[in-house]
């Protein structure tokens, strides 16, 4: 049996207790939520925090406040079934609630929470593996060791951003809410996160994730498109995030970050300037050329690597396919 | 840091048990080897197989990423409660007689994913019944007739006949 | 006809002799049987739908300590030293265990014992067990492990064919990975010939060589393998363990344990199997090492692996590279078959020479083949090893032929289903490498999934990205030899029957969810016309029950039955006689039947059983019979020819259906139809869920499983957990409409053949059948993934060929064949050379 190590487990029950808590351990400390990532991530040993700060006695992270046509606010410690599961959120947000639906297994997602998805640890194939068999490669940068192996010439990390929501929620422009020692702030979720497989965010020591902000309903549609082997339990080996803004049936606004294809959601520029300024419809020739031509140019950025399930050069051959099925989608 | 035992109260099956167990411990382990319940399994303790599936305050989870520490006084089901007295409960009832169970390994797990589900959908369709069990692996049956077992539980929880087809014992 | 097909009708009224045939209760008619053909409940399913059923790791006993493995971290190396101190200075361990303690190698099969319990000189790959800690707990055994120092010295890592064919001449013998074998790392090398390819190519009007290749995958029980040893009050050891084998495990145990242990004083106890498909038929280094820790300690050991470990321990499907070349007539039938495979065996022999031979074993048993040569060649990695798994070695060979004969279809523009219903072996057959052909039912299984699926109406006509696919297998319904050689029968029955009414079955076979416990039950119970639920099954318990070889090979209700159908048959001669006496009426009219023993002409005239019993004993005392089994001599008498004889071949046909995304090379699967020739259900239902889950398995095997290694980083396992290691589920299992063909076997008890291992084997081939039928591209390597297909519908868009799959083999001097001339040559089974030493020897 794969087992925990040895912690101290603190029960807090408000966030700002949390946090304090936290900051008296510094790096020895860890947040747990659903704990579907930090305790596979302890078993294995490649996180090992000794003192664990469990976040389910905060009842001021579950809420949710706002209403249809202005900013709506989640808790941290929502869990991805509640998510899945509100009516009101199917209605309004439905491509978010999509992305948390597709999100591991039913039973995960009992437990798995929004924040956690937010904060997810970055993927690899050489890191998500027990202390032996890491031990068998001599460790890998991210853990323990000090070469990655899969771009061993490599000086940075190349873990693989791997949360579903986070691409969508970055393409429709989300916010979080940080608390921390030095107080709360408010970001755009796309500033939380870095192009680095092991700095991964941006979060300070000690920040605690409160709230999820979801941005107002306003003329845009969205679609989250996931590739992935198997129908349950898989992680994104690909991930699209598409946003439209419109104005009547010309876009105004246009966002596309690809998952699961690199350390962080990476932003598909050139696809998005494309489609600006251009009338798109459903089922039109001309707009089905736009979109494939558009999303060809989601081929480049996007950087597979040997480090996840299913192969790299074709898993970068479907970024184009996924991010024009995703455009698509928004019309 | 401290390997030393805590004492804790789980009620399991309604039941309250006093245990003093290891605190890094997870409700999988507590279960198993404290309480000597093991009717839980386990093939992964990393969430990827569903095997340790129990219900905490109703809802499934997978015990393996549950820290014992942190559902002291929850309401736990485990298998060995899922019967209400000496008769079998429906899904275990049609577990047995469309062998839904083969080597049995993975059923108490499906069984209480599955219970939960009707609790909340009592008429599922098939696509509502796979999506429930999706946390579920079963290497024995591929799943067909832990579809239909379901199916006919459900049938006979609403206090319908939930027969088994010809198709169903004998082939098409 | 001839003898090994003969029967006694009667074993007679007395207990004990073997039982060498099967009767013709087959003959029977269906609506005579009152258990037989029915679904009943399996005998345990309470128990395992409670969770009351006891697996190994269930099992917790006063004073137990906890064992863990320290494994060796690198692929190939020899130790230079072991370093125990500081773990066994550790608070909490009570013994660590290395490898010079127990000397003695051991193996499933005698001519490959090159395991140890824990390596002494060399390891292997990684993953091989190098220590043994026993502690008070699973924690403080790991820390433990890591405070173990060891030593290498790394020697060539050798992770494919290729790399393990490189000059073998010219190579330091100290790089070799083992040292027997035949050369190099080539391990085995088999070469045989049935009949005149030459000729026979030189007729054919269609001549096609294909390659192609299978990777290897996993058996992936859902329970982790777990073993208790413990001194049981007497002071004999006992071990208790998630084991498909506890025969072979008990064999050995005495061997590597001669020198503290003897055989009479070791007990094995098979738990319940939470899942096996094979891969718990080897004896493994961690049942031998908590068996001598229990001793060392002198308290109960427990060790269960980790999912890693699971993978390490391994013994699946050997990663197999194929070259198959055909000639056939214009009407399909097959004039000659050539056949050439590689088979990656990773880091130790296991199974490996059984496996080598099953790759060329089951060729001619579906179709008819007119020649026939065999090339097979096993090559040692240092990768986890490779054994049997669900259709062990065969599923290979059938992926190759199955899909060679579609592209065969093609060309010659016949449908693939008329193409194989043409040339069927025939039912009672010899084929050309002399397997014994008993019942076929395998025209109908094509008829049966072809109506129900339009297949010949489908088939090529189907709008871009739908397709469907048919192929078909056959498989044994149990080895015709045991693994070691002896003259004993396969499988033994000890019955008592109580003068309460209860009927006990003791037999040393092990249920792994197959329900071979039930299947006892029910053909018992048919004989005594007794409810199965009312019997007491006693199994897998060395001390307890009659050698049964174990769980493997497909064999358990055909040599099981059969054994128990004779110790039944013989109690129930016992009881007849003085039952007629008591009712006064003659033997032939007692008849039995709902609990009651009565005079079939007045059945108001009678007795429980109970009371039956009860007479009985008042006769002649206590009431208990044995039966036995042993298979029918084969007609194979080759070299080689002992893989591959069963008493019975059981016979699927499958149609797949697939959608296929053009854009992506991403597909599903949406339907399946599967028709089993089972010979005759015992339990109808137990069959269909067999089939069912063979289908689940093949499917995977097809789309995703596959056990993959960084050959270029230390060859580590790629992906060894339950999350990366792809296995279906709920959301990818098709609708399967299965059909159950019955055509009674004179072989199987009451006519039954297997059914937990055959319809895994056409689900490959026909899906990438499906494939071709869908976007037009072959796909000649197992798994048939998403990328292999984009690949291929690229190279067809670009004008290349539409195929993705291997384009070479790596090189072997093959040995002169064995020539073995084919029945219709006026063949008699044995090499040429040898057929006229045996001619002489008889006429001297
Ligand atoms: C088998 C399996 C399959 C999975 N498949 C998917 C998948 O397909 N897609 C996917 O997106 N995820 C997947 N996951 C990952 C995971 O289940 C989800 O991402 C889940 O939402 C994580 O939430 P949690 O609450 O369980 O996180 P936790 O494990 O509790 O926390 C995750 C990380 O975030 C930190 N953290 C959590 N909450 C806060 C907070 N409020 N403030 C600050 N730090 C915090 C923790 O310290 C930890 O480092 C899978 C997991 C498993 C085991
Ligand atoms: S990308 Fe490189 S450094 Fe990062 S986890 Fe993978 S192997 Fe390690
Ligand atoms: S043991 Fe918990 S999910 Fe596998
Ligand atoms: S019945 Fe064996 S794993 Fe499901």
């Amino acid at each position: 049996m794969l087992r925990l190590p040895k912690f101290t487990l603190h029960r807090p029950t408000s966030a700002a207790d949390a946090v304090r808590i936290a900051a008296g351990h510094g790096p020895e400390a860890s947040y747990v939520a659903g704990g579907t990532d930090l305790y596979p991530n302890m078993k294995r040993r490649v996180q090992r925090p000794t003192h664990v700060v469990s976040l389910s006695r905060c009842a001021d992270l579950r809420s949710r406040a706002g209403v249809a046509g202005a900013e709506v606010t989640l808790g941290a410690m929502t869990t991805l079934t509640a998510i899945e599961r509100d009516p009101w959120l199917q209605e309004h947000y439905p491509a978010f609630v999509h992305a948390a639906s597709v999100i591991s297994t039913p039973l995960l997602r009992n437990m798995g929470t929004i924040g956690g998805n937010l904060l997810l640890d970055t993927r690899c194939n050489y890191y998500d593996q027990n202390y032996e068999w890491r031990e068998s490669i001599s460790f890998c940068m991210k853990c323990d060791g000090s070469t990655c192996w899969v771009a061993p010439s490599s000086p940075r990390c190349w873990a693989v951003q791997s949360s579903d929501t986070v691409p969508l929620l970055c393409a429709i422009g989300a916010h979080v809410t940080l608390l921390g020692p030095d107080g709360e702030r408010r970001i755009p979720l796309t500033d939380l996160y870095r192009d680095d497989g092991i700095a991964y965010t941006t979060k300070r020591p000690g920040e605690l994730l409160t709230h999820l902000h979801l941005p107002a309903l306003n003329g845009w549609r969205a679609s989250y498109r996931k590739l992935r082997r198997r129908g349950s339990f898989d992680f994104p080996v690909l991930g699209v995030g598409a946003c439209l803004h419109f104005d009547g049936d010309v876009v105004t606004r246009a966002e596309v970050r690809i998952g699961g294809a690199g350390s962080h959601a990476i932003p598909a520029v050139k696809t998005a300037a494309m489609l600006v300024g251009q009338r798109l419809r459903r089922d039109d020739a001309a707009s089905g050329e736009l979109i494939r031509a558009a999303a060809q140019e989601a081929y480049k950025p996007t950087r597979a690597m040997d480090n996840t399930d299913l192969d790299a050069a074709w898993r970068k051959k479907m970024a184009p396919v996924f991010v024009s099925r995703a455009i698509q989608d928004c019309l | 840091m401290t390997s030393s035992k805590v004492l804790g109260t789980f009620v399991v099956n309604g039941e309250p048990h006093e245990v003093a167990y290891a605190p890094h411990k997870t409700l999988l382990e507590v279960l198993r080897e404290d309480l000597g319940l093991t009717g839980t399994k386990h093939g992964c303790e990393l969430g990827e197989c569903g095997a340790c599936t129990v219900l905490l305050d109703g809802t499934p989870v997978v015990s393996c990423l549950v820290l014992a520490q942190e559902v002291e006084g929850r309401a736990i089901r485990t298998i060995e409660g899922l019967a209400d007295g000496p008769d079998l409960h429906p899904l275990q009832d049609l577990f047995a007689e469309l062998g839904a169970s083969q080597c049995g390994y993975c059923s108490a797990g499906f069984m209480l994913a599955a219970s939960e589900l009707l609790e909340r959908n009592p008429d599922p369709t098939r696509d509502e019944i796979r999506a429930a069990v999706a946390g579920n692996i079963c290497r024995c049956t591929g799943y067909i007739k832990i579809f239909e077992a379901i199916e006919l539980a459900a049938a006979r929880l609403r206090g319908e006949q939930g027969q088994p087809t010809r198709e169903m014992l004998y082939g098409s | 006809m001839a003898p090994e097909t003969g029967m006694p009708e009667s074993g007679g009224a007395t207990a004990g002799g073997e039982r060498a045939e099967g009767r013709y209760l087959h003959a029977v008619d269906a609506a005579s049987l009152s258990v037989i053909g029915k679904p009943w409940r399996k005998i345990d399913a309470r128990s395992r739908v409670t969770g009351q059923t006891k697996y190994a790791d269930d099992l917790a006993l006063p004073r137990m300590l906890a064992c863990k493995l320290l494994r060796s971290s690198v692929a190939h190396a020899r130790i230079k030293s072991i370093d125990t101190s500081a773990a066994e200075a550790l608070g909490g361990v009570h013994a660590v265990l290395v490898g010079s303690e127990l000397p003695v190698a051991f193996g499933i099969l005698p001519v490959s014992q090159d395991e140890h319990t824990l390596c002494i000189d060399k390891v292997r790959f990684i993953g091989d067990p190098v220590a043994a800690v026993a502690a008070v707990d699973e924690d403080t055994a790991w820390e433990a492990c890591r405070l173990i120092r060891v030593e290498y010295e790394p020697l060539d890592v050798v992770t494919s064919v290729f790399d393990a064919a490189r000059d073998p001449h010219g190579m330091d013998p100290a790089d070799r990975i083992h040292d027997y074998g035949r050369e190099g790392n080539l391990h085995r090398c088999e070469h045989l010939e049935f009949g005149d390819l030459d000729a026979a190519f030189a007729e054919s009007d269609l001549v096609r060589e294909d390659l192609c290749f299978f990777e290897g995958n996993t058996h992936l029980p859902m329970e982790e393998h777990s073993t208790v040893a413990f001194t049981d009050p007497d002071g004999k050891l006992c071990v208790m363990s998630s084991t498909q084998t506890p025969h072979y495990l008990h064999r050995a145990l005495a061997k590597v344990l001669a020198a503290f242990v003897p055989p009479h004083k070791i007990r094995v106890i098979a738990c319940p199997n939470g899942g096996g498909f094979g891969g718990k038929s080897d004896p493994f280094n961690h049942e031998i090492a908590v068996a001598r820790l229990s001793m060392k300690t002198g308290r109960p050991v427990k060790i269960t692996l980790t999912r890693e470990e699971v993978f390490q321990t391994h013994r699946g499907r050997h990663p197999v590279l194929m070259k198959s070349r055909i000639g056939v007539s214009k009407d399909g039938r097959i004039k000659a078959l050539e056949f050439e495979t590689h088979l990656d065996g990773g880091a130790y022999g296991s199974y490996g020479t059984a496996s080598t031979f099953y790759t060329g074993a089951l060729q001619c048993v579906t179709y008819k083949v007119d020649n026939y040569h065999f090339k097979g060649a096993r090559w040692f990695t240092n990768k986890a090893p490779c054994g049997p798994k669900r259709g062990h070695g065969t599923p290979q060979p059938r992926f190759a032929l199955e899909t060679q004969l579609d592209k065969v279809a093609v060309e010659l523009g016949i449908d693939p289903a008329t193409l194989r219903s043409r040339h069927l072996a025939e039912a009672g057959s010899l084929t050309a490498n002399w397997m014994r052909i008993g019942s076929m039912g395998l025209g109908e299984c094509i008829e049966r999934v072809c109506a129900g699926s339009g297949f010949r109406e489908r088939w090529g006509r189907l709008p871009l990205g739908r397709g469907v696919g048919l192929a078909c297998s056959s498989y044994l319904s149990g080895a015709g030899l045991p693994i070691y050689w002896n003259a004993m029968p396969h499988s033994g029955v000890q019955l008592k029957l109580d003068r309460s009414g209860l009927v006990t079955v003791f037999c040393g076979s092990t249920d792994i969810g197959q329900g071979s416990n039930s299947i006892l039950a029910y053909i018992v119970a048919e004989v005594f016309g007794l409810d199965p639920q009312d019997l007491r099954v006693v199994t897998s318990d060395t001390d307890l029950t009659p050698v049964d070889l174990g769980s493997y090979s497909s064999r358990v209700t055909v040599m099981t039955g059969n054994a128990a159908l004779q110790a039944a048959e013989r109690a129930r001669d016992l009881l007849v006689p003085h039952v007629a006496a008591q009712l006064d009426i003659p033997k032939g009219r007692v008849t039995f039947g709902g609990g009651r023993v009565f005079d079939c002409e007045d059945p108001e005239r009678g007795m429980t059983f109970a009371e039956a019993v009860g007479t009985a004993e008042a006769k002649i005392g206590t009431i208990g019979t044995t039966g036995s089994y042993r298979p029918p001599k084969s007609p194979a008498r080759y070299k080689g020819g002992g893989v591959g004889p069963s008493p019975s071949y059981s016979y699927t046909a499958a149609v797949v259906e697939v959608d296929v995304d053009p854009e992506t090379g991403i597909y599903t699967v949406p339907r399946i139809w599967v028709a089993h020739d089972i010979g005759r259900a015992i339990n109808p239902a137990l069959v269909v869920g067999q089939v069912e889950g063979s289908v689940y398995m093949g499917l995977g095997e097809a789309m995703m499983e596959e056990m993959s290694y960084r050959g270029n980083r230390f060859g580590v396992h790629k992906i060894p957990s339950m999350l990366e290691y792809k296995s279906p589920t709920s959301m990818e299992m098709p609708e399967v409409v299965t059909y159950l063909v019955e055509d009674p076997d004179p072989n199987g008890p009451f006519g039954a053949k297997e059914a937990g291992q055959g319809p895994l084997l056409p689900i490959m081939p026909a899906v990438a059948n499906a494939i071709y039928d869908a976007v037009g591209v072959r796909v000649d390597e197992v798994p048939v993934t998403p990328e292999k297909v984009f690949d291929a519908m690229q190279r067809k868009a670009q004008g290349k060929e539409a195929r993705y799959g291997p384009r070479e083999l790596p090189r072997v001097e093959w040995p002169e064949p064995r020539r073995v001339r084919t029945p219709w040559q006026g063949g008699t089974g044995v090499e040429v050379e040898r057929e006229d030493e045996l001619a002489r020897s008889s006429q001297g």
